[in-house]
């Protein structure tokens, strides 16, 4: 058979209820009037929404007769009148993207308070997370704490640590001079289910402990020269919040010099949400997210880490030989396909924007990579500016899929030319049992049916 | 935007340091903002305890005293052995007596051994002592008194064999706890992935690859992916995807559609199908009020967790002509002994919320 017979063949050989018996009848009746535009308008109509109701066919056929219902017959919203404003005093999403939530995954945790509930990547566009589908870890449960009744303390480990202890209300940190920086947050357990095996279906849960905000608030350093810090001996850093875990976590003051940490309040033009630590968290930029304390009450300057049980119980990765990392805390330069993703299905052959996500704790991302071939080549990305130090940097390219099976992946680089690692190179390195720091390429498999699938390759 | 904005503050914060001086407290750059915290502020809120016992308080518990405090706090959660892997991963377990001598624990390089316990990672025991103390029992944290975390602190090595039954654990003590640990050599700060000086190697990376472009060298064998009966595992994927766009999401409770058309076709029927529980429902109003009150931290709906599925208890009690009535007063006093050895502690939800609960339980616990 020539490759043209087979094609045609597998055409003809469509499956039952491909085209409803109406439909048949309709398209040979047709066909033998000579109206071969009308065949291929039904076939292209059949592809698209076999079975299914003319109006969720969104595979845009040729109209059959006249032209889109949906053009000629004008909707109630093009002959009526509208909502007033402020019919809803804070705005909410379409009720048609309902299914963009965040989620948790079955089974992970048994508890909803020490649990985790991850960002629907694969429906978001540009870099910024919306604040209502920001993931979320907590350790005991989350607030919405009072912020006339909120303090944040700075205090020494010892009394010769700093000049003064001091203490700031919320509104004492909101009148200090401020900054606005966009920011990626990633939890250091963030693929940490994939490092042995597949085991999860969508970047959603694959990659959704990230998301990324425009945090506004005052640099940590700013409050540190207040309380008069002697930064000789005061090299490392508690933050400690205030809630029922006190979750606390060392930062080193090399960081926090440097004037990258802050004490934020604001999270996309708004104040934080409870989620998320309101009235006032730590921004750790390129650190696992675990450091950037929420509910944040308490900076204790001092001249050794802490060995809390956040870094010391977890948050540790397991080696080959049976060491335990400590104290690890950079988000190495990463990416992931967010389009086409896990679970979803490519409805025809044609176009496509692969599209997703790249972040590194070390700056900027300077370049990905995208392989449609499972690695054997790879084109250069077109980054989306601006690009950000220790920020999300969307990354786009174009694809024809030619309904073959196709395994798509990205690999990214960062300013300091550290190249983001296959599953093959990491494991080489770490084996399979650190939970954390799972940086590895992620591999989409987009089958024949369209359907794609989350793959791990040898 | 963000750089205007930020350069901005920049130069208002150059501007406020330098109006500070030279030598002078940087708070006075910043009139009217922050005061000195009181020593008794200070000292109610600086509780760390660090890995060389700076911040840890006098005081002293013994084994015995930490068991009686375990039953009644702790294992409700944790197991009478600290064994349980019912709410937490388990605390106890997978350490020798070999271990406590050498200091590394052997199992954490047996890859066939089930999960890792607290013992088997914790490297310093300050960690244990502090953790307890600021946050446990995970629903009262910081309720215990400093003798009472000594007391658990010992049990809860002792449990583990580190720690033998005579023992009192104090300020005094706790060094020689720290000698026991069994994984008290078992971490390194070696690594790239501290972002400071203090520690580490200065953040070389342990994975180094070149990026190559053409023809690179990979198997591309597909090795690892989940199988059609997992497809559904983390619930219908077409529910969780965009209804526009590109792409819709995989009808999971089916089996993977033969070609691309039908792919499409119940991907997009899927997606079109979305149920929403109404929100003003009797059940919804009972499981906010169950979430409210934490109740779901050890109930599931139709999953036991540490406590009976929420439907279970709909079961067996449902059909008592005093359902609502015995429901209610469980709620509050708690109990024992019906489900199984864990029990559950009385509850303080409001009486309204106990009833509108019991009343749904014995109506069936529908959702």
């Amino acid at each position: 058979m020539s490759s043209h017979d087979r094609l045609s063949g597998r055409l003809v050989k469509a499956p039952e209820n491909f085209i409803s018996p109406a439909g048949v009848r309709a398209v040979f009746g047709e066909a033998q009037a000579g109206r071969r535009d009308f065949v291929r308008a039904a076939y292209a109509a059949a592809l698209a929404g076999a079975a299914v109701p003319a109006a969720l066919a969104q595979g845009h056929p040729l109209p059959t007769e006249g032209g889109d219902a949906n053009i000629l017959e004008l909707p109630a919203h093009s002959k009526g009148l509208g909502q007033g404003v402020a019919t809803d005093g804070y705005g909410k999403p379409s009720k048609y993207e309902s299914n963009v939530q965040r989620r948790p995954s079955p089974g992970l945790t048994q508890t909803a308070q020490s649990s985790v509930s991850f960002a629907p990547l694969q429906s978001l566009f540009g870099i910024v997370t919306p604040s209502g589908l920001h993931f979320e870890r907590h350790h005991q449960g989350w607030w919405d704490i009072d912020p006339s009744r909120h303090r944040l303390m700075v205090n020494g480990s010892d009394d010769k640590m700093l000049k003064q202890p001091l203490v700031f209300t919320v509104d004492e940190i909101m009148r200090l001079p401020s900054v606005s920086r966009f920011h990626f947050i990633e939890c250091g357990a963030n693929t940490g289910m994939e490092w042995g095996n597949v085991a999860v279906p969508t970047c959603q849960y694959t990659h959704g402990m990230l998301s990324c905000s425009e945090f506004t608030g005052v640099p940590l350093k700013l409050l540190l020269d207040m309380a008069g810090v002697d930064h000789q001996r005061g090299r490392y850093v508690l933050a400690e919040g205030a809630d029922g875990a006190s979750m606390t976590r060392t930062v080193p003051m090399e960081l926090i010099e440097s004037g990258e940490v802050f004490v934020a309040y604001g999270q996309n033009g708004e104040m934080l949400r409870p989620e998320n630590g309101y009235p006032l968290r730590l921004v750790v930029p390129g650190v696992q997210g675990v450091s950037w304390v929420k509910y944040l009450r308490r900076i204790e300057v001092g001249d050794q880490p802490y060995g809390t049980k956040d870094e010391a119980v977890h948050y540790i990765d397991l080696l080959p030989g049976g060491q335990h990392r400590q104290y690890s805390s950079t988000q190495e330069c990463k990416s992931v396909v967010t389009t086409p993703s896990g679970g979803q299905v490519l409805l025809d052959p044609g176009y496509y924007q692969i599209s997703g996500l790249a972040w590194s704790g070390r700056g900027k991302v300077k370049r990905v990579d995208i392989s449609v071939d499972g690695g054997q080549n790879w084109k250069t990305a077109r980054l989306q500016g601006p690009v950000m130090s220790k920020c999300l940097t969307r990354f786009s390219l174009d694809w024809v899929w030619d309904g073959k099976p196709a395994i798509v992946q990205s690999r990214a680089m960062d300013e300091t030319g550290y190249v983001q690692p296959s599953t093959r190179q990491l494991r080489a390195v770490r084996g399979t049992r650190s939970t954390y720091h799972n940086n590895a390429v992620q591999s989409w498999m987009v089958q024949e049916n369209g359907e794609v699938k989350n793959v791990q390759l040898s | 935007m963000s750089s205007c904005r930020e350069t901005l503050s920049r130069s208002l914060l150059a501007l406020a340091l330098a109006t500070a001086g030279p030598g002078a407290l940087a708070q006075a750059g910043y009139p009217g903002v922050g005061r000195p915290a009181t020593p008794g502020e200070v000292r109610a809120w600086d509780i760390d305890v660090r890995p060389d016992f700076k911040g840890l308080p006098q005081g002293s518990g013994s084994v015995a005293q930490g068991q009686d405090i375990w039953e009644a706090r702790c294992a409700s959660c944790h197991g009478v052995f600290g064994e349980s892997n019912q709410v937490f991963s388990p605390l106890v377990g997978g350490t020798t007596a070999d271990d406590v001598k050498t200091g590394h624990v052997a199992r954490l390089n047996d890859p066939t051994f089930p999960g890792r316990t607290t013992l088997m990672k914790v490297s310093t025991v300050s960690t244990l002592w502090d953790y307890i103390n600021r946050a446990m029992p995970w629903n009262a944290p910081k309720s215990l008194s400093t003798d009472e975390v000594y007391a658990v602190t010992a049990f809860l090595l002792n449990l583990g064999g580190i720690l033998p039954d005579d023992f009192v654990l104090s300020d005094a003590t706790m060094a020689q706890a720290q000698q026991r640990l069994p994984n008290r050599k078992g971490v390194t700060t070696d690594h790239g992935l501290w972002p400071g000086r203090g520690m580490g190697n200065g953040g070389k990376p342990d994975v180094q690859v070149v990026a190559c472009m053409k023809d690179c060298a990979t198997a591309a064998q597909v090795a690892s992916f989940l199988p059609d009966f997992a497809r559904n595992n983390n619930g219908n994927l077409a529910e969780q995807q965009r209804l526009v766009g590109p792409q819709r999401g995989a009808d999971t409770t089916r089996p993977p559609a033969a070609n691309p058309a039908a792919a499409a076709a119940t991907a997009l029927a899927a997606a079109a199908v979305a149920p929403r529980a109404s929100v003003n429902s009797p059940a919804a109003a009972a499981l906010a009020v169950a979430q409210k009150n934490n109740c779901t931290a050890c109930h599931g709906l139709e999953r036991k967790i540490v406590g009976p599925a929420f439907r279970d208890i709909a079961a067996r009690h449902g059909a008592r002509a005093d359902a609502e009535a015995y429901l209610t007063a469980k709620i509050k006093s708690g109990g024992q002994g019906l489900w199984g050895v864990i029990p559950m502690p009385a509850q303080t939800l409001s009486d309204g919320d106990a009833r509108l609960l019991a009343g749904w339980l014995a109506a069936g616990a529908s959702q």
